[in-house]
């Protein structure tokens, strides 16, 4: 009977130190795969390396070899005694390492849950095992089901929906007050590390322009260069304000930039058209009270925290569904599974009808004289049809009892029945 | 007949509603598709039972108190179904369609209409008149549902409490969009429904003004209509102010149509359109 053995180690269970021993060269994969290949006790193999997981998945018959023969592999490959590693090591046998894959796939495995990058690197490690002709028949079908249930995951629950970083939440909030970001004008005051993040995001969503204002102007056209933008003067800031939709500050500055004042003045002059201020400064850029003002809307970085600690909260509760998914499809992946068990039975129950086919026909074939090519293919067809007819049923039969308990007691008799076991000998 | 039309799309309404707020809790797709499809079909019953009455009587359904507010309803939902097809905003009707279903179900406890209708109301005038402001009202009550979401979410963002129900409504622009095109559409509706009504009354009361509670009302109401659209497009009020003046207007427009109607009495009112009057 094929075991599925999933074996590795992730962000939980492995250091850092550990996990980079195996991640660091990027043709590792293909080594750990070809190896796989010549390793005696196993038939299929898929092997995933990313920087918070190193995974192995093996198809088997005997499962406590094919463990060792996976350790002394990896331990290889990383250059690390297999002492030093065991503990940080997960095994996982049949439903359970199906399960394992399933989740890891959508994503429920992740040190952020929902992050959505897991599922290209395993498409490109299946890519790879299959490349290398690494897969068989079981861990196609079983990666391909795991697509499959990452994607039922990811539309069927809101694992994925909510930002859990400072700069996607300030786009999804963008987003709630002025629906798209089509046409809106940014203005970036002061040139951070994180602003330059959030910029990006905005100019991703369409905004149609964005200007750089920072304290030393030389640092403002640096940046605005590099993100193809405009530089301006930190002294028309007052002016930009009339322009802008969305502003991101990020400057050093002690006192705070954009007051109070400063913004109500320039209120009737926008008649009105909603700001948001984005202030990741610490200590703040805003003036708190800038968010009392009419359609003026002021997240500083602990609301954006805030936000994200939310989404994440959301997240785990999606989760639950999405476990729930993973369950259902593990049961049906198990169901096909079992059937595999009634498919050398079966193939040997065809090749013996087939064998007796060959050998009636060619007893009869003298006797029948000389035939003309339409009759030769009558005979041939009628007789496999007949065949097809006899065996149908009981092929039927044993692909339905392919998941009850008693299948064994089944495949015996059938074999018995037709005196399977002798001919098996003759067909191979 | 005309009972069975009408129950029909009270059922429907109401199961749409049903359907509507599962969908606003679950969020999922097929719960809002399957609420929209039987919406239309209490939507289309209701424009049967409107056309049977409108039929039957030979007048414009809307002399009582019950078929004013059913036919308020129905104006409520095409307005609603004309701007799903426009900008396909899925939570709107889960606002739009209980609140419907909630003025049929006043109207449904409501006694029907006995007896013959004055022949003075047998005037396309009349049904020119009352269609158009109730398109009017329909706009205006989505502006008002629209206003409502507004500030709602306005007040989710503002106070930074982003939980489901901020997930759930759309963003402040959207909101505010329709609110300003449901109230530049239906005005327009409002002002021809007045000027009709008025042609009307001189046709067969001869003259154009009486001071009649109701008319002082709506030209009340038409007021304050117009200076909210005039501050919107002169001055340039949006989001939560105009969201606030646009929920004023609607209180005003409601007491119109049910406080003249019922309580100030003058001619437009319900006891004294009704036939059992006379």
């Amino acid at each position: 009977m094929m075991k599925i053995i999933s074996i590795g180690m992730n962000h939980e269970t492995a250091s850092v130190e550990l996990r980079e021993c195996i991640a660091k060269e990027p043709d590792i994969p293909v080594k750990a795969l070809a190896s796989m290949r010549d390793l005696e006790y196993i038939r299929e193999g898929f092997f995933l390396s990313t920087c918070n997981r190193v995974e192995a998945l093996v198809t088997t018959e005997n499962a406590a070899e094919a463990k060792k023969s996976m350790i002394t592999l990896i331990s290889g490959l990383g250059n690390i005694p297999r002492e030093s590693f065991s503990s940080s090591l997960y095994t996982f046998e049949d439903a359970d390492a199906i399960r394992h894959i399933f989740r890891v796939a959508s994503s429920l495995d992740s040190m952020v849950v929902g992050e959505p990058q897991i599922l290209g690197q395993i498409k490109e490690a299946y890519a790879q095992a299959t490349r290398l002709k690494a897969s068989g028949v079981i861990l196609n079908r079983l990666m391909h089901r795991a697509f499959h249930v990452a994607k039922r995951v990811r539309t069927g629950t809101g694992i994925c929906e909510a930002a859990v970083s400072i700069s996607f939440a300030a786009v999804e909030l963008a987003k709630k007050i002025f629906h798209v970001l089509d046409g809106k004008n940014v203005l970036l005051i002061g040139a951070g590390e994180m602003a330059e993040l959030a910029a990006r995001h905005l100019m991703t969503q369409g905004v149609s322009s964005m200007a750089v204002a920072n304290r030393t102007f030389d640092r403002a056209v640096k940046v605005a260069e590099f993100l193809k933008v405009r530089a301006v003067s930190f002294e028309e800031i007052g002016a930009q304000l009339l322009e802008a939709d969305i502003v991101v500050t990020s400057t050093a500055s002690p006192e705070y930039v954009i007051t109070y004042d400063r913004v109500k003045s320039s209120l009737r002059k926008r008649r009105s058209r909603p700001l948001f201020f984005i202030d990741i400064a610490v200590p703040r850029d805003v003036q708190p009270e800038v968010n009392n003002l009419e359609n003026v809307y002021v997240y500083d970085i602990d609301d954006l925290k805030g936000v994200i600690e939310l989404n994440m909260a959301h997240r785990q509760q999606e989760a639950i569904k999405a476990e729930r998914i993973v369950e259902e499809e593990v049961v049906k992946f198990e169901k096909w599974l079992k059937t595999l068990a009634v498919v050398p039975t079966i193939v040997s129950l065809r090749n013996k009808a087939e064998s007796i086919i060959q050998a009636e026909l060619k007893k009869s074939s003298s006797a029948m004289g000389e035939l003309t090519s339409a009759q030769e293919e009558a005979i041939r067809t009628l007789t496999r049809s007949i065949v097809e007819k006899v065996l149908n049923d009981p092929i039927l039969y044993l692909k339905r009892k392919a998941d009850g308990t008693s299948l064994n007691t089944y495949l015996d008799v059938t074999i018995r029945l037709f005196n399977l076991d002798q001919d098996n000998g003759d067909t191979e | 007949m005309s009972f069975m039309w009408f129950n029909l799309a009270l059922f429907f309404e109401l199961l749409a509603s049903g359907g509507f707020v599962v969908y606003l809790i679950k969020q999922q797709k097929w719960v809002f598709r399957y609420s929209y499809w039987i919406l239309i079909v209490g939507f289309v019953c209701h424009t049967i039972f409107l056309g049977y009455r409108y039929y039957s009587l030979g007048a414009a359904p809307v002399l009582n108190f019950k078929s004013a507010l059913s036919f308020f309803s129905w104006s409520i939902i095409c307005a609603y179904l004309v701007f799903q097809l426009k900008c396909r905003l899925m939570v709107l009707g889960s606002f739009v369609a209980p609140f419907a279903a909630f003025l049929m179900m006043i109207s449904s406890t409501m006694p029907w209409m006995q007896g013959p209708v004055r022949p003075m109301f047998k005037s396309l005038w009349l049904t020119v008149h009352v269609g158009t402001i109730f398109i009017g009202n329909g706009l205006f009550a989505l502006a008002f549902l629209a206003a409502i979401m507004y500030l709602i979410q306005e007040h989710q963002i503002k106070h930074k409490r982003l939980g489901p129900i901020y997930s759930r409504l759309p963003s402040l622009a959207t909101m505010d969009a329709i609110n300003y095109h449901s109230i530049i559409c239906g005005f327009p509706f409002l002002t021809v429904g007045m000027i009709t009504g008025s042609i009307y009354a001189q046709c067969v009361l001869g003259t154009y003004w009486q001071w009649d509670p109701k008319e002082v009302w709506s030209l009340i109401t038409w007021l304050f209509y117009a200076a909210l659209l005039h501050e919107r497009i002169a001055v340039g009020w949006r989001g939560r102010r105009a969201a606030i003046m646009s929920i004023v207007c609607f209180c005003i427009l409601t007491f119109t149509f049910v406080g003249a109607s019922l309580w100030l009495g003058g001619y437009h009112s319900f006891s004294r359109l009704g036939a059992q009057a006379f």
